[in-house]
C-alpha cells in the first residue's frame, strides 16, 4: 500500500489538500469571490465566507480556522469594504499561520470586474506555487475525521452509521482523532453515552450539552428533524438520535469541543454545535453543510456523511465522504455515493466489512484519491450567526 | 418462534421490527411473538409491530424508548407518526396528497 501524504503547515498539522480559500467577508462581495474561484472550479480553489454586515465572536472564530486549515495553503480575502467583519485581524492570522495572503477591498479597487481580474491575478500565482509544493510522509495518527448524518431514514442507524461507527473505531485505534456531532440528535441518549465519558465530569458535561440542545430547540418549537426522515420511517427525534448516535462507535469518549476547538490528541470527541446561552439567531444549524463546515472548522481532514434518503453534498475545504445506508437509494443515486452500506441490510455485507472499506477509504484521500462529491465538484458552505462561552475544565481531561 | 426474513429485530427487548424489504398490506407475518397482519403497504425501513402495543405505551427501538404509542396498535401494523409520538419534540412531515393512502 502507498503511504499517506500530506502538506506540512508551519503549525506542524498536514494537509490532504493544497486549496486556495476565496473568502468573502460579508454577501455583498460574494459574487466577487465566487467569479474570482470560478475559472478553478474543478482545481482546487474554493469560495468560502461569511454574509452577515454585524460582527460576530464565533463568526470570526470559524472563518480564522477555516482560513489556517490544514487543508489550506493559501487565502485570498474579499471585502465590500463597509462591513463589519474584521478583515485587518483576519489578514493577521492567516499571515502569521505561515500562508500567503491577500486582501482585495471592491470599494478600493474600483469596482466588480477590478476586484476580479485582481483577484485572479493572484490566485493563479498562488495556484502555481501550490501545485509544485512538496509533500511528506503523514501517518493515519496525524489525521483527524469528523462524521454527520444527514437525510437519515430507518435504515441510517442499522447500516450507514453503525459502519461509520466501526471505522470510527478503528481509526481511534491507530491514533487518529474522530468527532461526532449534533448534540440536538443526540436527544435521548444522553445517559448511555455519558457513561462512555473517560472522566464521570465529562459525563456529566456530556450530559449537560444534551440537554441544553433539547431546551433550545423545544423553544424552537421543532427538533432537528426533517419532513423526509419521516417519510424514509423514522417517527421520533428518540428514534433517529438512537441511529444518529451509532456513528460514534464504541470507543471511549475523550472530550467535548465547540466549532473552532481542534482536538489536542487521538480519540473520540463530542461536537456540541448548539449555541451557549439564550436562544438567539434562529436554528443551530440550519442545514448539514453548517454541520459540516463546523467539523472542518476543528481541523477535520475529511468528514463521513451518512444518509439514508440520499444527500449529495460536499464541502469546500475538506472532502466528503457520502456513505449511502439505504440500498434503493444507493442503486438510484451510486453516482453521488462512495460507500454502499445498505447491502448490509440487504445481507450482501457485514458491518465490520463496511467499517474497514470506510477506514480505508479514509486513508486512501490522503494517498491521492478523490471522492464523488469531489469528483462531481460540490463545495457547499454556509456559515451564519452563533454565540459560545469557551471550553470548561471538564471539557479535556488530560489522560 | 423467529420473526419474517424480511423484517429485522434490532434488539430483544422492542416491541416493533424493521422491515428490510418492502411489504404489502394485508401479508401475514410471523413476528416473532406469534403473528399479525400488515394493515397498509410498509416501506423499507418503516415498523410494525411485533406484538399488540396499548394506548401510552413505550415504543422501543435498538432496545429503548422512541416514544410513545398515541392508540391501540394490532400486532402486524404500520408504527409510525400516526401512532405514536415523541417524548420529546413534536414530528415534523409533510403529507403528499399525490400519492394519499399508499405508503411511499
Amino acid at each position: 500500500m502507498s503511504e499517506l501524504r500530506g502538506y506540512l503547515r508551519s503549525d506542524g498539522r498536514k494537509g490532504i489538500r493544497n486549496v486556495v480559500a476565496v473568502a468573502y467577508l460579508v454577501e455583498c462581495a460574494h459574487h466577487v469571490a465566487r467569479e474570482i474561484a470560478l475559472p478553478w472550479r474543478e482545481n482546487e480553489v474554493h469560495a468560502i465566507g461569511f454574509p452577515g454586515c454585524y460582527p460576530n465572536a464565533y463568526a470570526d472564530r470559524m472563518m480564522e480556522r477555516l482560513c489556517t486549515h490544514p487543508n489550506v495553503g493559501a487565502v485570498l480575502l474579499v471585502s465590500l469594504g463597509c462591513e463589519s467583519f474584521n478583515k485587518y485581524a483576519l489578514e493577521r492570522a492567516v499571515r502569521a499561520s505561515g500562508r500567503p495572503v491577500k486582501t482585495i477591498v471592491i470599494q478600493g479597487t474600483g469596482g466588480t470586474r477590478a476586484s476580479i481580474r485582481q483577484g485572479r491575478a493572484w490566485v493563479e500565482e498562488q495556484r502555481l506555487a501550490l501545485d509544485a509544493a512538496e509533500t511528506v510522509p503523514m501517518a493515519v495518527s496525524e489525521l483527524v475525521i469528523g462524521t454527520v448524518c444527514g437525510g437519515s431514514d430507518g435504515t441510517s442507524g442499522i447500516t450507514g452509521n453503525p459502519a461509520a461507527g466501526r471505522a470510527f473505531d478503528q481509526l481511534i485505534a491507530e491514533g487518529a482523532a474522530c468527532i461526532f456531532e449534533e448534540t440536538g440528535e443526540l436527544i435521548g441518549c444522553e445517559h448511555i453515552m455519558a457513561a462512555r465519558a473517560v472522566t464521570p465530569e465529562l459525563g456529566r458535561v456530556l450530559e449537560g450539552s444534551v440537554a441544553k440542545a433539547a431546551r433550545y430547540y423545544a423553544t424552537l418549537g421543532y427538533g432537528s428533524f426533517a419532513a423526509g426522515n419521516a417519510e424514509g420511517g423514522l417517527s421520533t427525534i428518540e428514534e433517529k438520535s438512537m441511529g444518529a448516535y451509532a456513528k460514534s462507535g464504541a470507543s471511549p469518549i475523550s472530550g467535548l469541543l465547540k466549532p473552532g476547538d481542534v482536538p489536542p490528541r487521538g480519540g473520540l470527541y463530542l461536537l456540541d454545535v448548539v449555541p451557549d446561552g439564550e436562544v438567539r439567531f434562529g436554528f443551530p444549524n440550519i442545514n448539514d453543510n453548517a454541520e459540516i463546515a463546523e467539523l472542518i472548522a476543528c481541523g477535520a481532514h475529511c468528514v463521513l456523511f451518512v444518509t439514508g434518503r440520499g444527500s449529495v453534498v460536499g464541502s469546500a475545504i475538506s472532502p466528503v465522504v457520502k456513505i449511502c445506508a439505504n440500498p434503493e437509494t444507493y442503486r438510484r443515486m451510486s453516482e453521488d455515493m462512495d460507500v454502499d452500506a445498505g447491502r448490509i441490510l440487504e445481507g450482501r455485507a457485514g458491518l465490520d466489512e463496511v467499517g474497514t472499506e470506510i477506514r480505508d477509504l479514509v486513508v486512501s484521500l490522503a494517498q491521492g484519491a478523490r471522492t464523488k462529491s469531489e469528483e462531481l465538484g460540490h463545495q457547499e458552505f454556509i456559515l451564519t450567526y452563533k454565540s459560545f462561552e469557551p471550553l470548561g475544565p471538564a471539557c479535556l481531561p488530560a489522560t | 418462534m423467529s420473526h419474517d426474513p424480511r423484517l429485522i429485530l434490532l434488539d430483544p427487548r422492542d416491541n416493533v421490527l424493521v422491515a428490510r424489504q418492502r411489504l404489502a398490506a394485508g401479508e401475514t407475518i410471523a413476528t416473532g411473538a406469534g403473528s399479525g397482519t400488515t394493515d397498509t403497504a410498509i416501506a423499507l425501513a418503516h415498523k410494525v409491530a411485533r406484538s399488540a402495543i396499548a394506548a401510552g405505551d413505550k415504543i422501543l427501538k435498538y432496545g429503548a424508548p422512541i416514544g410513545v404509542a398515541t392508540q391501540a396498535v394490532a400486532a402486524g401494523a404500520h408504527v409510525h407518526v400516526h401512532n405514536m409520538r415523541s417524548d420529546y419534540t413534536p414530528t415534523h412531515h409533510l403529507e403528499d396528497e399525490r400519492k394519499a393512502g399508499a405508503a411511499s
